[in-house]
């Protein structure tokens, strides 16, 4: 392993330059004694070269991209253009300040509107905002808008909010955080929900439904014409977790087809790169009554000058973030549609859906494939069942295997509702013949899980480190470095 | 198309393997009236050379602080960050990896953050990090639900000179789910030590604490501390701003349980205010409630070192409603440039930024001082930032300097405060951008 930063320290060694203080003040003067730090702060003392050496060698540990295949179901793990990089660089937008005022920041101002108006039009929603600024921070909010519309109706009685088996574990948390009670309801033997087990837990305590549409399952909930008229019946709401958005944008608008508020992950459909865990964003987009709930500032536009508009401040439910989101992130999204244009965004879904029903057609005869009757949409999810049941071998092994043969593990043990599961996206940025690649690795693996277990016993032997203790690291809990 | 790597010959190829004739077979499960009939109205799509010179267009319509002389702050800081940085984060390995739950082949992501959690215990004194929040906002809200969770005393009180941001994003996060929060009000912009004392009790869960404050000025953190932990459960938790803690007490000198703080000051750009990221760190004993991902330290299959996630049982991927967070995505990239920018600065740097700041603004406070019409509104020991009364409303003076490119601060009425203004300094000052902003302040002297 790479020793840490810290054992490069040599004392007194600098890797900054700052120009010489040209104010004369003690600092006595200005701090008094009692505030002023008594134990000197422990930081390395290392040169830039230094500093660069040592992040190279890390980084040279790290799967990415631009290295190989993340066939990682619901990540959408795409490649991401340059061009991104290089224009939200500018200085025009790197150093901004959030309270400068308007009348200085009109050109992130108007990226911010037509980012809001572009995701509106291409989700079928009345009103978006950008305020959240990750999937998990949207559902957050999307779930506060749901309260605050309960609360406008006097709907105290509603305390419960309904979703399917197959959702994302951020999706029961967010109902915690924002004091829902979860009903978790069973997915049907095709995988999508199950509406007579729906049907049995709605009721007037129903505050509304959380739905990822292509579900984790990678299919597209067909009924949701009916579960939408189920949930409405009792003045609940529909919510759609836009985790996998990228498998129908161009081709369906949720807010056109049932869903009264939906959040988009802009790390994964909109072209930022994931950044090792972020940054990322998750603006909301809402029907049009619920526009008066949203955070606030939106973005507005009066006479062709942008401003922030607190119109709605009183019925808003509050903020979610100190400013107005994560801009840098929101002006890589707005870049993205541009430069996909109206046949792009269609192309996108399209070939991300063709990508991922060609690795599971060909990997139908290895592996189980549990809903392979119906065609998926951007992902599939295999299983580790035959290989478990016949040579003992589990889907961890399987995956670390794969990374031995140079590409990132697909999603495992999830959805919770398939055993042993392998959740496959390959997303449309990827190439058939990396496709084909992967899909010759995996069928080298699931032979050798008949003819060399030990390989996957073993596995992974080529990459950094060989398999990691995770139980070592909570029995004997050692999360910062002693120097 | 754009950023599509398959031909159509190719893309035919595979819907014969696939055994369908067109790609709309494949949407067999999606209602037929759901399809949409035509494009989404968007912009006919730019080429890489047109959004270039679009993005260049829309670029110019801001002023950046590097082309005027601005003094903003308000948690948001102008700091000098070394090219280096840059570089590092941009490094594809970094910057399009996935967050690291495949420890075998994400160990570069894994140790930095494990580098990183150590720096933010160097600098708060504290024994355990995560691996960073959204920003100072909800590091703060979620320091307020793990205390409330790990006291069971869900009254919260928080010091009424915190950055009003953060408060508003607190109430979102605390409201609806049972935790009574009582704003104690400042007093000479500090908070009012008798107004705590009352207001703490033994049902009291945590006291949210900032110093150096909103308006900049050092709270008295050590009596704050025996006030809060006069009670039976009460935490104290801070927020501090990480350049202060250079010079300043580290919170563990005032036996501070939860230290948080907006993270952005070390090596991140202002980004019109995102991204951002938070920190979070506490004392051990509350490592299992914290939210967030922490890496820990651990051996591999050879027995060699090596870094995974740990305490995931926390965690919404596996605790699903009885998570401690519904946090998955976090800011991990700003903190590597955290990282990087904190082992370039090392001790001295990090420590000549806090006193280059300290210094400078001490050196503006003084000369706005001598101003007549202006004065400092609280003449109490303050870090970076300072809030002064001006002879004539603050929007009217950011309105009239705008011309000058000078952006003098933050004007404090919307927070309550008429005729008061926010500023802050950086190291980026020079003397010549202070006297800049003096003489410019002058025409407004009465």
């Amino acid at each position: 392993m790479a020793k840490t930063i810290f054992e490069k320290h040599s004392e007194g060694r600098k890797g900054y330059t700052l120009p010489t203080n040209d104010v004369e003040i003690s600092m006595n003067k200005c701090i008094p004694e009692k505030f002023q730090r008594k134990e000197e702060i422990k930081l390395p003392d290392v040169s830039e070269l230094d500093v660069m050496r040592h992040f190279l060698e890390l980084s040279h540990m790290n799967h990415c991209i631009e290295k190989g295949f993340y066939p990682l179901g619901s990540c959408t793990m795409k490649y991401n253009p340059k061009i991104n990089e290089t224009l939200v660089r500018n200085d025009g937008f790197n150093n901004l300040h959030p309270l400068q005022d308007e009348d200085t920041v009109q050109g992130a101002l108007e990226i911010l509107f037509e980012l809001q108006k572009d995701l509106a039009e291409i989700s079928g929603f009345a009103g978006v905002t950008l305020q959240p600024v990750a999937g998990a921070h949207g559902e957050f909010t999307g779930l506060k808008i749901m309260k605050a519309y309960h609360d406008h109706k006097g709907n105290s009685h509603k305390k419960k909010i309904i979703l399917p088996d197959s959702a994302h574990g951020t999706n029961p948390a967010s109902v915690t955080l924002v004091g829902y009670e979860m009903v978790e309801i069973k997915s049907n033997e095709k995988g999508l929900v199950d509406i007579e087990d729906l049907k049995a837990h709605v009721n007037d305590e129903t505050a509304g439904f959380m739905l990822t549409n292509p579900n984790t399952l990678g299919l597209f909930e067909s009924q949701v014409e009916t579960i939408s008229e189920i949930i409405h019946s009792v003045d609940g709401l529909m919510y759609m977790d836009g985790a996998n958005f990228n498998a129908i944008m161009g081709l369906v608008k949720p807010g056109e087809n049932g869903f009264d508020i939906m959040h988009f992950n802009l790390h994964k459909t909109f072209a930022t790169p994931h950044g090792g865990g972020g940054p990322g964003a998750g603006p909301i987009g809402v029907r049009e009554d619920l526009i008066k709930f949203l955070p606030v500032p939106m973005i507005g536009k009066k006479d062709d000058k942008y401003f922030l508009d607190y119109t709605h401040e009183k019925t808003s439910f509050g903020k979610v973030h100190s400013f107005f989101g994560n801009f840098a992130v929101n002006v890589r999204a707005y870049i993205y549609l541009k430069m996909l244009g109206p046949k792009g965004l269609r192309r996108v879904a399209e070939n991300a859906v063709i990508n991922a029903n060609y690795i599971q057609k060909k990997l139908e005869n290895y592996y189980d494939i549990p809903f392979k009757d119906s065609f998926c949409m951007h992902e599939f999810v295999a299983s580790g069942n035959w290989q478990k049941e016949k040579y003992g071998i589990k889907t961890i092994d399987i995956a670390k295997r794969i990374l031995d043969k140079g590409f990132h593990a697909p999603t495992i043990y999830f959805p919770l509702i398939v055993h042993e599961a392998m959740m496959i996206e390959p997303t449309e940025t990827e190439s058939k013949e990396t496709l084909d690649e992967f899909i010759n690795a995996m069928i080298e693996i699931a032979k050798e899980c008949e003819e060399n277990p030990e390989l996957l016993h073993n596995a992974p032997m080529t990459t950094p480190v060989r398999r990691v203790d995770d139980t070592l690291a909570v029995r004997q809990l050692n999360v910062k470095f002693e120097w | 198309m754009p950023f599509i790597s398959n031909t159509d010959k190719e893309r035919k190829e595979m819907l014969t393997a696939i055994g369908v004739g067109k790609f709309e077979d494949l949407l067999a499960n999606i209602p037929k009236k759901f399809l949409l009939k035509e494009d989404c109205c968007l912009d006919e799509p730019y080429s890489e050379l047109e959004i270039t010179r679009k993005i260049s267009e829309l670029a110019a319509n801001n002023i950046s602080t590097d082309h005027a002389n601005s003094f903003l702050g308000g948690g948001i800081y102008d700091h000098f960050i070394p090219a280096a940085v840059d570089h590092i984060i941009l490094r594809p390995e970094f910057h399009s990896a996935y967050t690291p739950y495949q420890a075998e082949v994400s160990q570069g992501t894994l140790q930095y953050i494990y580098e990183y959690q150590t720096m933010i215990c160097e600098l708060t004194g504290m024994e355990i990090s995560n691996a960073g929040m959204y920003d100072g906002a909800s590091a703060a809200a979620e320091a307020i639900l793990m205390a409330t969770r790990k006291t069971k005393n869900f009254k919260a009180i928080i010091a009424g000179t915190l950055n009003p941001n953060y408060l508003e994003v607190i109430k979102s996060y605390t409201e609806g789910v049972g935790i009574e929060l009582v704003v104690v009000p400042a007093r000479n912009g500090l908070v009012d030590l008798d107004a705590l004392k009352k207001a703490v009790d033994d049902n009291t869960g945590c006291v949210l604490l900032q110093t150096p404050n909103f308006f900049g000025n050092i709270e008295d953190a050590f009596s704050i501390e025996e006030i809060t932990h006069s009670s039976k459960k009460a935490l104290l938790i801070v927020a501090v701003d990480p350049i202060s803690l250079a010079v300043m007490n580290s919170p563990a000198e005032y036996k501070a349980d939860i230290v948080m703080g907006e993270g952005q000051a070390l090596g991140n750009a202002q980004n019109f205010g995102g991204p951002l990221f938070g920190f979070l760190a506490s004392n051990i004993t509350l490592g299992r409630s914290m939210p967030g991902r922490i890496v820990g330290a651990t051996l591999d299959a050879d027995g060699k070192k090596a870094y995974c996630l740990t305490l995931q049982a926390r965690e919404q991927h596996i605790r699903r409603a009885k998570a401690t967070s519904n946090i998955c995505s976090n800011e991990a990239l700003c903190n590597l440039a955290a990282t990087v920018y904190m082992s370039l600065m090392g001790k001295e740097g990090l420590k000549e930024v806090a006193v280059q700041s300290t210094t400078k603004a001490h050196y503006l406070a003084d000369e706005i001082n001598k101003l007549d019409g202006f004065s400092l509104a609280f003449g109490v020991a303050f870090f970076k930032e300072f809030a002064v009364k001006t002879p004539v409303p603050a929007e009217e003076i950011i309105f009239k300097l705008k011309e000058k490119n000078i952006f003098p601060g933050i004007d404090l009425k919307p927070f309550g405060y008429d005729n008061m203004l926010l500023v802050a300094v950086t190291e980026k000052k020079r003397k010549c951008d202070l006297d800049e902003l003096v003489n410019a302040l002058q025409e407004f002297s009465r």
